[in-house]
């Protein structure tokens, strides 16, 4: 009796959720399972696997996948590294600290499309760019970021918008790192690098492993940035899977293969989590 | 074993000055003990020993070397902290090996110090647990390990026992006793506890708003206290302090008139000039309660029965109230009017400053 009034209660939520996932989901599988292109209107019949196949023999597929996990590995190295290191650097206090802090913390609160029109226009314009004018005053020749290195550029620009995210996270569990324990730590004679080495990184595992599990989320459905700056080229040089998905839904006007896409890319973000979790997540339960 | 000297050593915060010119030697093999109330810059002191705190002026000497700008991880000194700040992520046989892995000891070396420091803690079988899985007692035992396997110079401790329950402070502080003598190492101990200051150290530094009050051996301080603040602060309960506002000086004694009671203090007992007012201090052991004829009368307000002994709280003529040490088998009621005894020989005096005017007799 009180369970199934617990369950009854419980009801409206859990049905709720269940239908916000299922619909959209089970929709996503329905189109992909059928003829569904926007330049041929009426012509829904059934087509088995046939948008898998189509979505997976793409010209651009191996690319884009490739793209999307060289863009996920490096942008989590590059922010939990230097996060870490520069969370480190400030951790003590100086003069500054507050405004250097808003500082490193600022980039987190520009939309995705201002920061790559940012980096676009003002840093890596090979003509009006910064770094065009610091090759230019080194006598070098200024380079075309974009086209010359595309995915590079966009894992710069998206590291750049997510290095905060990892220092916010990565200070606050600072401030909770055990002064006895440094200083127990000074009279056992361990210099500021051995505290960092023995003591501050064991004391980041955990920290470490929500990083990248949240910045993961985000980055295999990275798109403004791509979509800004790139547009997924030269050619498929920055095209990642999500990039692909809109590519064949609003360029190519193919739903059906588009949600073919989707739900491969479910797959992969599954698989990808698998791998991840086992691999960071025992420092979890730490 | 080694030996340290503290020359004038001041310490300033931004607007705050902690430690205002100590003078301290502490000599080979002794057991120090800083104590006094909070705020009274005495781990301020231990810390600056330690090089966690840098010293604003004066000198720290070590063996004769002076090492008061020396880091505190060249100083050869261990500390025990009050939160024992093991490491957490290592197991209890890498906490106590951290300081000699640093210092590139041998792994045989390490195996074998670390080795015999668990075996006299009694750490065997906890070597491969990690800090969360221990007790508070085991933690102890475990920073105190990690301290001693470096055979270092000075011992530090701040306060090491605060964070124990009462049954196993008493263990822990007797196994510090024990493990002084064994070592013979200089041990210097911070505690604000009064009853760990009298029973291990060797000599007790009483701070009072970052100066030496006074250094003796416990009884010295216990017997024959500086000022009203060591005598206050020395001895459960506290000393009554009476004030006497009348006193009548005679040939060769001062008689104190205590609400309609005298008291008779002989006058070669008394140093410097004769006062007209002063503050008799006197322990409640040295009062007693008896049936009549005693020097005070009041009445009884409360009896805190200890088991051993028993504690009267008892409200004199002018509503001061004294504590009286009685036996434990004592059928005093509230309410009751007693009549008190005062051994005039332990009688400790005091002048308007707080400072001792009385001298205390030699015991025969």
């Amino acid at each position: 009796m009180k369970r199934s009034i617990t369950r009854l209660l419980m009801a409206p939520s859990v049905i709720l959720l269940l239908v916000w996932m299922i619909i959209p989901l089970s929709m996503t599988i329905y189109f992909s399972t059928i003829r569904y292109n926007l330049l041929y209107p009426g012509q829904n019949n059934f087509v088995g696997l046939m948008n898998f196949e189509f979505f997976i023999t793409d010209p651009g597929f191996i690319p884009a996948v490739a793209n999307t996990l060289i863009l996920l590995l490096s942008v989590l190295i590059i922010t939990v590294v230097i996060g870490v290191v520069l969370s480190a650097l400030i951790d003590k206090p100086f003069f500054g600290q507050g405004i250097v802090r808003v500082l490193l913390i600022s980039p987190f609160f520009i939309m995705p499309t201002v920061n790559a029109l940012i980096w676009k226009n003002m840093m890596m314009n090979p003509v009006y760019g910064i770094f065009a004018w610091i090759s230019q005053s080194l006598g070098l020749e200024p380079i075309d970021w974009l086209s010359s290195y595309p995915l590079m550029s966009v894992i710069i620009m998206v590291s750049w918008q997510w290095l905060p995210f990892a220092i916010l996270v990565f200070v606050t569990a600072l401030q909770s790192q055990d002064t006895e324990q440094k200083e127990a730590a000074q009279m056992d004679g361990a210099t500021g690098l051995h505290i960092f080495r023995y003591l501050t990184i064991p004391h980041l595992a955990r920290p470490i492993a929500v990083v990248v599990m949240i910045e993961t989320i985000f980055l295999l459905a990275v798109f403004a940035e791509i979509f800004v700056s790139t547009g997924g080229g030269p050619g498929y040089d920055s095209t990642n899977l999500a990039y692909l998905i809109y590519n064949q839904a609003l360029l190519q006007y193919d739903v059906g293969v588009a949600s073919a896409g989707g739900l491969f890319a479910v797959l992969l973000a599954n698989i990808v989590a698998f791998f991840l979790i086992r691999a960071v997540g025992k420092n979890l339960t730490v | 074993m080694s030996y340290l000297t503290i020359t004038d050593l001041q310490k300033h915060y931004d607007n705050y000055h902690a430690l205002r010119g100590i003078n301290l030697s502490i000599t080979e093999g002794e057991f120090l003990v800083f104590v006094g109330p909070s705020g009274c810059g005495k781990s301020t002191l231990l810390r600056t020993i330690a090089g966690l705190e840098t010293s604003t002026g004066g000198s720290i000497e070590l063996d004769g070397r002076d090492i008061t700008e020396l880091a505190s991880s060249k100083r050869d000194l261990a500390m025990v902290f009050q939160s024992y700040a093991l490491y957490p992520h290592m197991t209890v046989a890498d906490n106590l090996s951290f300081a000699l892995r640093l210092a590139k000891v041998p792994d045989a070396e390490i195996q074998e110090k670390v080795r015999s420091v668990s075996a006299s803690l009694q750490l065997d079988p906890l070597l491969e647990r990690k800090p969360k899985e221990l007790s508070g007692g085991q933690r102890q035992r475990v920073a105190i390990g990690r301290a001693i396997v470096r055979q270092p110079k000075v011992f530090l401790f701040d306060e090491p026992l605060s964070n124990l329950d009462a049954a196993l402070r008493v263990q822990m502080r007797l196994e510090l006793a024990r493990l002084h003598k064994k070592l013979g190492t200089t041990m210097i101990y911070v505690t604000h506890d009064q009853v760990e200051a009298m029973t291990l150290a060797d000599r007790v530094v009483i701070l009072n708003a970052g100066q030496i009050e006074q250094v003796g051996t416990p009884l010295e301080l216990y017997r024959k206290p500086n000022s009203r603040f060591v005598a206050e602060f020395i001895g459960t309960p506290k000393m009554n302090l009476i004030p006497a506002d009348k006193i009548t000086h005679k040939e060769d004694e001062l008689v104190f008139d205590l609400f309609g009671h005298t008291i008779h203090f002989p006058a070669n007992r008394l140093k410097g000039a004769q006062p007209d007012t002063a503050i008799v201090g006197i322990r409640p052991e040295h009062l007693s309660l008896v049936s009549e004829g005693g020097d005070l009368t009041g009445r009884i307000e409360l009896v805190e029965h200890l088991g051993s002994e028993a504690y009267a709280h008892i409200q004199l003529q002018n509503d001061q109230t004294i504590i009286v040490k009685a036996g434990a088998r004592t059928e005093l009621k509230d309410g009751q009017e007693v009549s008190i005894k005062v051994d005039v020989q332990e009688i400790i005096l005091f002048n308007d400053q707080d400072q001792v005017i009385s001298v205390i007799p030699e015991e025969a």
